[in-house]
């Protein structure tokens, strides 16, 4: 649905060359929602930019739903992308404009007739949950709402792609829960292609398909939401997920030496990470069981992504190096992520 | 009538002549401000849509008028009045009287309120720009749907201080034979040394400048949400 082929995009600063992106290259399916992960600075608000042409790549070219937009004059570029709704992380309501005045702006320019585009707008508040709100103005709502006006704003021209920039970052929890339900939501019954970008693993953990992970302008590293944070290959992606669960927490003990992760002579502290296929196996137990080897849980957690579980167990193992041996390989043979994070 | 006659004693004799000034302070409010209405606003989006991060970047056309508007503001306008003789001559035929006024009214106000709305319109969030520019919008469109209309109450905000300051430029006119209210108030209230026929003036003068005020009270206060 959208292509990205080696698009940079260079910006010059007092007879400098800032390189905000370099060299991306995406395939975002249809009816998928692909995540863009990274630190602010990483670069994706321009990449993303870079699929509306809001930013003109350096170099590259985008083509989304089959058109490449990188060879458009402007008209045509216009025209298409009302096709390519976008939402903000400030939401950029028109504030002399009613909510229903903010989602019939964009329909200004359509064909259809005045009644067509009333029930449109009428449909579209009632999609969003802001029926109520019609006559209200953004100063009256709260940041979730506005966040709903500029979705059923983004949504008005039908169009085949959403593009979120950082859309739930000016938001508290509970509402980012909200939008991500609507984006979900928007994403299954509309079948719109949604791109989010985002700084919080959370997001992605939440709704996403499949994720790229951003550093310096550069794709690190890109896959289904389940391979990024069962295999995480990247040192920074591993930095993502462990800010999504608690992770963080555990290697911070580990690293302070705390007593909870204190270890005796011959033991070993391993993070194991169960995924979808394994994730009923009773692996520790059998430990014990088969190789007396004790297993000491310190970390425990679980995610729920797209319905699939993936555990990760913080485990300080005891017992003869034998045997030790032995059990480590057996875990393995489970399919179990084996990672020694201190001996 | 009588009442008035007897707080401002010369208003019985001077009342016509009195009548005359006011209409020719309206007719140059009206025709000038108008028109340097429109210039204004023109201006002011053009400084803010060529500049380097609008979104109709110009570098030459932005730099040529942003000197343009200094180098007029810069002069004064009783010396500005007498420079634009000649032009205004070339265009409405005329430099004195108040038809020979305008172009000076124009020249004297038009920078300083561009100026003015353009620092309203550098207020309009970029994010709605970006925003328009997504859904499709040209230059134009945006123009006028988001700089224009989300600044209606910044508008009219500079446009009423543009109009005080009018108003005293009008009072200038006179040197150049225009009449009106300020020369009005030199003729009789300073070279004749009637009092009250200086309160007279002050009083139309505040009043006008209330009237005005309070229409744009009522607009910004409808269109500021």
């Amino acid at each position: 649905m959208i292509k990205l082929e080696k698009v940079s995009k260079i910006f010059h600063s007092g007879g400098k060359e800032i390189p905000a992106v370099q060299d991306v290259t995406l395939d975002i399916q249809e009816g998928e929602i692909f995540g863009i992960i990274g630190f602010s600075g990483a670069g994706k608000s321009t990449l993303v930019r870079c699929i509306n042409l809001l930013e003109k790549p350096t170099a590259g070219r985008v083509t989304v739903d089959g058109v490449e937009l990188t060879g458009l004059d402007e008209k045509k570029l216009r025209e298409v992308r009302r096709k390519i709704g976008m939402i903000f992380q400030h939401f950029n309501l028109l504030r002399s404009r009613t909510v229903y005045q903010n989602i019939a702006f964009p329909l200004r320019k359509s064909s259809l007739s005045k009644a067509e585009k009333d029930e449109k707008i009428n449909s579209l508040l009632e999609l969003v949950g802001l029926a109520d709100k019609k006559d209200a103005y953004p100063s009256q709502l709260s940041g979730g709402q506005k966040q709903r006006v500029a979705i059923a704003r983004a949504l008005a021209n039908d169009p085949k792609v959403l593009l979120c920039d950082e859309a739930t970052s000016a938001l508290d929890p509970q509402t980012t829960k909200s939008i991500l339900g609507l984006l979900k939501k928007v994403n299954e019954e509309l079948s719109i292609t949604i791109v989010l970008i985002t700084h919080e693993m959370a997001v992605v953990k939440d709704i996403c398909d499949r994720v790229a992970i951003m550093e310096l302008g550069r794709v690190v590293e890109q896959g289904t939401a389940e391979e990024i944070f069962v295999h995480p290959k990247e040192h920074l992606t591993r930095d993502f997920i462990s800010t999504a669960s608690n992770m963080d927490k555990f290697l911070e003990l580990v690293e302070q030496n705390n007593e909870l992760t204190r270890l005796g002579t011959g033991d070993k502290l391993v993070l194991l990470t169960y995924s979808a296929n394994n994730a009923g196996e009773p692996v520790i137990s059998y430990l014990a069981e088969a190789f007396s080897v004790k297993a000491n849980i310190i970390y425990g957690n679980i995610d729920i992504l797209k319905g699939k579980t993936i555990g990760k167990l913080g485990v300080a193992l005891s017992g003869e190096p034998e045997q030790m041996e032995k059990a480590l390989a057996y875990i393995k043979e489970q399919k179990v992520e084996v990672e020694v994070v201190k001996e | 009538m009588n009442f008035l006659y007897q707080i401002a004693p010369n208003l019985e004799p001077l009342g016509g002549e009195l009548l005359k000034c006011i209409r020719q302070t309206f007719q140059m409010l009206m025709v000038s401000g108008l028109i340097a209405f429109f210039l204004g606003v023109l201006l002011g989006v053009l400084l803010t849509v060529t500049k380097s991060d609008g979104i109709m970047r110009n570098p030459i056309l932005y730099k040529f008028l942003d000197k343009i508007i200094d180098v007029i503001r810069s002069i004064p306008f009783i010396i500005l009045m007498v420079l634009l003789i000649p032009l205004s001559r070339a265009l409405v035929g005329t430099g004195s009287g108040v038809t020979g006024s305008y172009v000076a009214l124009i020249a004297g106000t038009v920078p300083f309120f561009a100026r003015q709305i353009e620092s309203v319109l550098a207020d309009v969030d970029y994010g709605l720009v970006e925003a328009s520019e997504a859904m499709g919008f040209s230059p134009t469109e945006i123009i006028f749907s988001v700089y224009l209309k989300e600044s209606i109450p910044g508008i009219t905000r500079v446009t009423m201080i543009t109009f005080v300051s009018l108003i005293g430029i009008t009072a200038m006119a006179g040197a150049i034979g225009a009449g009106g209210l300020g020369d009005f108030a030199i003729r009789y209230g300073y070279q004749m040394g009637y009092r009250d026929m200086i309160w007279v003036t002050v009083i139309i003068i505040l009043a006008i400048i209330s009237v005005i005020q309070f229409i744009g009270n009522v607009i910004i206060k409808r269109t500021t949400h």
